[in-house]
């Protein structure tokens, strides 16, 4: 557990970058650092393995405070990772990955056989080790950021904007994979990102900072996106928030409806008998692949010839994929399947609305409906 | 010119070999030197002041004062090659101690910041990551110096040291212009060979820079 106990950290010139900021990062969990530039968030993360020296205010890592340590050996036990990777160009994969066991005394050839073992994790297997920084894509550049700060198997992990240089579809990977490396490691990680998405899909708990480093709100995702504490934070996290906190809603069980579906490959007539309606659902062994209008249809099913623009949802996934599914189908029956992918059925979107409408909210917490203000107008508004 | 080589080509070579040291020996103690202050000047602006803008002004010494004036600090024979080397090095110095400071300073500060998070201890840092990033703009300048070092030290040959410079007065003197041709030669062989091995060192230090172009 990481705890931030007062901490103000302010400039020569009068500058304050981080204001009295309290909060704890949870043993096992994501806390994400959220908010604007100049809002103080990679200052806050900095302090925690002294890069920077807070002005007053403590940081405790399991309870002792990191300014009992001795700078440099203190960093050795944190696994960082930054934006761009800043993998040393001078070092081979292999021994960039290798930089703190080899920092910690481990010796080189053993330091390297971690550093491979590591690389693998990371989807970074072979040859890869042996190659140079600048032999490599962004993306894998940042793998090998990930791999480096793993390699001495840290209890804690900070990681600032470190998947914001890569484009949007190797990111999405990325966090996927880092979501998927986190739930077998179980690291204390603090994230620092500008991107509110990608805050509320990374984080445990989630902290928005406003300019002038101070503390908005710290939440858990869905309640951020329920219960906002102010226009600040409302406006931070964004439009559709009710749309978008249908993301963390369990699909609770849907009325589904049994769908007739015919398999590639068939004729034109088959699926004509097949249904009444202007829609046909077609599976490849029991998996749903796509739409197809029969009476359009003039020769075998192809899998080049279905309508794609459907949505599948897993049954158990959140209800913003059963939402969208029904939304997405152009037979406006929304496909349900089983985590093998498997088809379950199919469901309406009126009938998940009103799966929506049973499922319960976060519940607000009583400390935010009076905010901690000295403002009289609040007093007198919303306490009793 | 050829016949003059041909007489004296055993003198030529053991002379290069002279200038080859009274201008090598310096360039690496310079170099060596040159480091830890390149360093120091990034550690604070005023500091840079001093050492940089310092050891720049040292170039501006005229070579012949600094061979004549020697002697008279480091108490040795005006013809002692000790004079010689010692003025190089302050020659090597004023060039190189900028370059130090610049090749560090051009590290990326993403790296450095990379280094210090990672736990690197300020001096590991430097000998592990900023000394061999900061290889190629050291290169660069060492070469400067190396070319400037072998011209300069030809100018010793007014105090009667031995080197190739000698070809220079004496054949000047005699009006004799093969050996002045021999002797221009001479040193621009010996600054090519100098500017070479510095390139190979380097690409033996920079094996990711290659990596890099490919």
């Amino acid at each position: 557990m990481i705890r931030f106990e007062q901490v103000v950290k302010q400039y020569a010139g009068g500058t304050t970058a981080v204001d009295n900021l309290s909060f704890e990062a949870p043993t096992g969990q994501i806390t994400v650092l959220v908010g604007p530039s100049g809002c103080g968030k990679t200052t806050s993360l900095r302090m925690i393995n002294r890069m920077i020296e807070p002005t007053s205010g403590h940081i405790l890592i399991d309870d002792e405070d990191v300014q009992t340590f001795n700078a440099a050996k203190l960093r050795r036990g944190i696994g960082y990772v930054i934006q761009h990777a800043g993998l040393f160009p001078n070092k081979r994969v292999v021994d960039n990955v290798a930089t703190v066991p080899q920092l910690l005394g481990t010796p080189k050839a053993k330091a390297r056989e971690r550093a491979r073992e590591v690389l693998e994790l990371v989807g970074l297997p072979g040859d890869f080790a042996d190659r140079w920084p600048s032999q490599l894509s962004g993306g894998q550049q940042q793998r090998v950021g990930v791999a480096r700060a793993l390699a001495a198997d840290p209890p804690v992990m900070l990681m600032d904007e470190p998947f914001s240089a890569v484009d949007p579809v190797v990111r999405e990977q990325l966090q996927d994979e880092f979501l998927r490396l986190q739930r077998d490691l179980g690291k204390t990680i603090v994230f620092v990102t500008h991107d509110i998405d990608e805050a509320l899909k990374l984080g445990d708990q989630i902290a928005v900072m406003r300019v002038g480093g101070k503390l908005a709100q710290l939440a858990d995702p869905a309640y951020l996106l329920a219960h906002p504490i102010d226009d600040f934070v409302a406006e931070f996290v964004g439009r559709d928030r009710g749309y978008r906190a249908l993301t963390f809603a369990e699909t609770p069980p849907l009325p589904l409806a049994t769908e007739a579906t015919v398999p590639l490959g068939t004729t034109p007539e088959q699926a004509r008998a097949a249904t009444d309606d202007e829609w046909l659902l077609v599976v490849d062994k029991d998996r749903p692949v796509g739409w197809i209008q029969p009476h359009v249809i003039a020769a075998p099913i192809e899998s080049a010839m279905l309508h794609r623009g459907g949505t599948v949802a897993r049954a158990s996934g959140p209800l913003r994929s059963a939402l969208d599914a029904a939304l997405s189908s152009p037979s406006r029956r929304g496909v349900i399947a089983a985590d093998d992918g498997t088809l379950l059925g199919t469901v309406r979107a009126h009938q998940v609305l009103q799966a929506i409408e049973a499922t319960e909210r976060p519940e607000v917490d009583k400390a935010d409906i009076a905010p901690q203000q000295t403002s009289e107008h609040v007093d007198l508004s919303l306490d009793k | 010119m050829l016949s003059f080589i041909q007489d004296h080509w055993s003198d030529i070579l053991s002379r290069a070999v002279e200038h080859a040291w009274l201008a090598g020996l310096p360039l690496v103690i310079g170099l060596l030197i040159s480091l830890p202050l390149g360093w120091l000047a990034r550690r604070a602006s005023w500091l840079r002041v001093i050492l940089v803008g310092g050891s720049s002004l040292l170039y501006t010494i005229p070579s012949l004062a600094l061979f004549v004036l020697m002697p008279l600090i480091v108490k040795t024979n005006i013809v002692d090659p000790i004079n010689v080397i010692i003025a190089m090095t302050i020659y090597t110095l004023a060039l190189l101690v900028r370059t130090v400071a610049d090749a560090l300073g051009a590290v990326s500060e993403e790296t450095t910041q990379a280094a210090i998070a990672m736990g690197y201890t300020p001096i590991r840092r430097f000998f592990g990551v900023e000394l061999p990033l900061a290889v190629p703009v050291i290169s660069a300048g060492l070469r400067v110096a190396a070319v400037s070092n072998v011209a300069i030290v030809s100018v010793a040959a007014l105090l009667g040291i031995r080197q190739l410079g000698f070809y220079l007065t004496d054949g000047y003197q005699t009006t004799y212009w093969a050996e002045v041709w021999t002797g221009v030669v001479a040193c621009l062989v010996l600054a090519l060979i100098f500017d070479l091995v510095i390139q190979l060192i380097t690409r033996l230090l920079t094996p990711w820079q290659k990596a890099a172009v490919s």
